[in-house]
């Protein structure tokens, strides 16, 4: 959910209408969840959850044997996963797939396994949607200190990555 | 200031800006952010309030309820079985005619346990005497406890109110609001000033004993305050709309109602879907749309007649469920009654409880059900389950 706020914020700095909410299965960290973002020139009226996404960020690719990630992605759409390796499952035709060690990077950053500013800078790298100022915005409204510095440091690693072609 | 915040964040600002002098809740998903979020505000002095500290909800409002006789702005916050335990204590709330506004995150009842939305929990209380609001929106859900404190709290009415929202669909979800200055709030809402109150040197006793020769006069009271209410709802939307220029003078809102002739009623985040699916429908030529019921209590019964004539076909979206009726929503026979025409199909369908989620193409079958005239049933069940 951190992540889809943080895309949320870094959009309506960027000064468009943006909408982000989870979708809970249960109440714990770690559990896996989903959480869905909108944004629009225009207020976003509509409610339910996203079913044809443009983009798809996957947290943990483990997950990619029980979840169907690629569900409903547009032709051109792309998808970023967080991987160390190949992942299972077939990429689909006239996506763009992003993979990228994420869990390593915020290792490096930050000294724990905590994913979400690092795939935000792969996520405005890779989809031109927010740009790294807005991110960083975010991040430090977010986070304070030497945290923030660290988030905003991992996200521009990987943003970097990504625009240099991982 | 524009900001964007999560719904519970954003409604604890509202709290915040309208300075209760007590806070009175006990945590209960998917409220718990506003008032975790509170009891920070009040901890680091960004709030100055008595937070009191309870063992569960029945407490909670029974502690509100003291201090509100004792002639204090009052708030507390709740959702699904913490409002049922609450049950007993809102009838006294409303019997003692204290002005308590309170928010609750929507969530469907156990059991069997479900964390997620649907309208059952505020609708099972619609007796109960306090106002009920229904937000769809962020922005709205801030505005609206704003506003029921103003109209709570007028000498025409006392009466207490909750202002309801969406649990998670509102509550968890980030978006752009705007939150006025403080100045401005204090000029929307002066300090609260009770008509009676406890004081020790003016003694009086509230809540009594009533025998028949009296109880029903209490009850009169009562339904004329909440009749009142309908007009002091509406003169506070107005001053609200003169000082933060968002319009909430009606208690209802029509959307592309004027040609239509299938109008879809409903309450709270599911209108935004519906506006969609409008915009959809109309850009294939069908003539629909929406009525948005605001307040349930008091039933700007009316309006709803006067927004829906001319239509011949109308289906309520009810995410409740009054078990062994023959509409199935609680909501589709007042709606029907304000009709009070039997040229005029009105159906319900209960659809999107315990928080399945309503697409678009969900509002086009149910309106494709409403042309056809059948309704009155629940909407997606899944038959392969039953």
């Amino acid at each position: 959910m951190t992540a889809a706020e943080l895309i949320a914020v870094a959009a309506f700095k960027s000064g468009v209408f943006s909408q982000a909410f989870p979708a809970f299965g249960v109440e714990r960290r770690g559990a896996p969840v989903q959480a869905f973002v909108r944004f629009s020139d225009e207020k976003v009226r509509l409610r339910s959850q996203v079913y044809e996404p443009d983009y798809v960020i996957v947290q943990d690719s483990s997950l990619i044997k029980d979840v169907d990630v690629f569900s409903g992605l547009k032709k051109g759409g792309i998808i970023i996963i967080n991987t160390s390796g190949e992942i299972s499952g077939n990429i689909p035709d006239g996506v763009r797939y992003i993979p990228i060690d994420a869990t390593r990077l915020a290792l490096e950053i930050l000294g724990v396994p905590i994913t979400n500013t690092t795939l935000m800078g792969a996520f405005a790298a890779a989809s031109g949607e927010i740009s790294l100022d807005a991110l960083e915005e975010a991040v430090r409204e977010r986070f304070s200190g030497s945290l923030a510095d660290k988030n905003v440091a991992a996200s521009r690693a990987a943003y970097e990555m990504v625009k240099g072609g991982v | 200031m524009k900001a964007i915040l999560e719904g519970s964040h954003a409604i604890a600002e509202a709290v915040r800006l309208a300075k209760p002098e007590v806070i009175s809740a006990y945590p209960i998903t998917p409220q718990t952010h506003i008032v975790e979020r509170l009891a920070e505000m009040v901890a680091n002095g960004e709030l100055e309030s008595e937070y009191i500290c309870v063992e569960s909800e029945f407490s909670a409002l029974s502690a509100a309820l003291g201090a509100s006789c004792a002639g204090s702005r009052v708030y507390s916050a709740t959702s699904s079985q913490g409002l049922l335990f609450m049950a007993e204590v809102c009838f006294n709330v409303a019997g003692m005619r204290q002005p308590i506004v309170m928010s609750i995150a929507n969530r469907a009842v156990s059991a069997p346990l479900s964390i997620w939305n649907d309208q059952q929990d505020s609708i099972a209380l619609r007796d109960a005497g306090w106002i009920q609001l229904y937000a769809e929106d962020v922005q709205e859900s801030f505005d609206l406890h704003l506003l029921a404190y103003r109209a709570c709290e007028d000498h025409r009415v006392l009466l207490p109110a909750f202002v309801c929202f969406d649990g998670f669909i509102i509550s968890h979800t980030y978006e752009p609001v705007d939150i006025p200055e403080e100045k401005e709030v204090q000029a929307y809402l002066p300090p609260y000033n009770p008509l009676n109150k406890l004081d020790a040197d003016d003694p009086l006793s509230m809540g009594m004993y009533a025998t028949p020769d009296y109880y029903m006069e209490f009850r009169y009271e009562m339904d004329r305050a909440m009749d009142r209410s309908l007009a002091v709802l509406k003169e506070a939307g107005k001053e609200f709309k003169k000082i933060f220029g968002r319009d909430y003078s009606e208690l209802i809102e029509s959307y592309k109602l004027e040609d239509a002739e299938v109008a879809i009623v409903a309450l709270g985040s599911i209108c935004g879907t519906i506006k969609d699916a409008v915009d959809e429908m109309r850009a294939e030529g069908k003539k629909v749309g929406l009525l948005k019921i605001r307040a349930l209590r008091p039933f700007p019964a009316e309006d709803i007649k006067k927004a829906l004539s001319g239509i011949k076909k109308v289906g309520i979206f009810e995410k409740n469920i009054s078990i062994g009726s023959r509409m199935k929503g609680a909501v589709g026979y007042e709606v029907k009654d304000a009709i009070n025409d039997s040229s005029v199909q009105v159906l319900s369908y209960v659809a999107g409880l315990g928080g399945r989620d309503i697409r678009i193409r969900d509002i086009k079958k149910i309106t494709e059900e409403i042309e056809k005239g059948k309704g009155d049933c629940f909407y997606g069940i899944r038959e392969e389950l039953i």
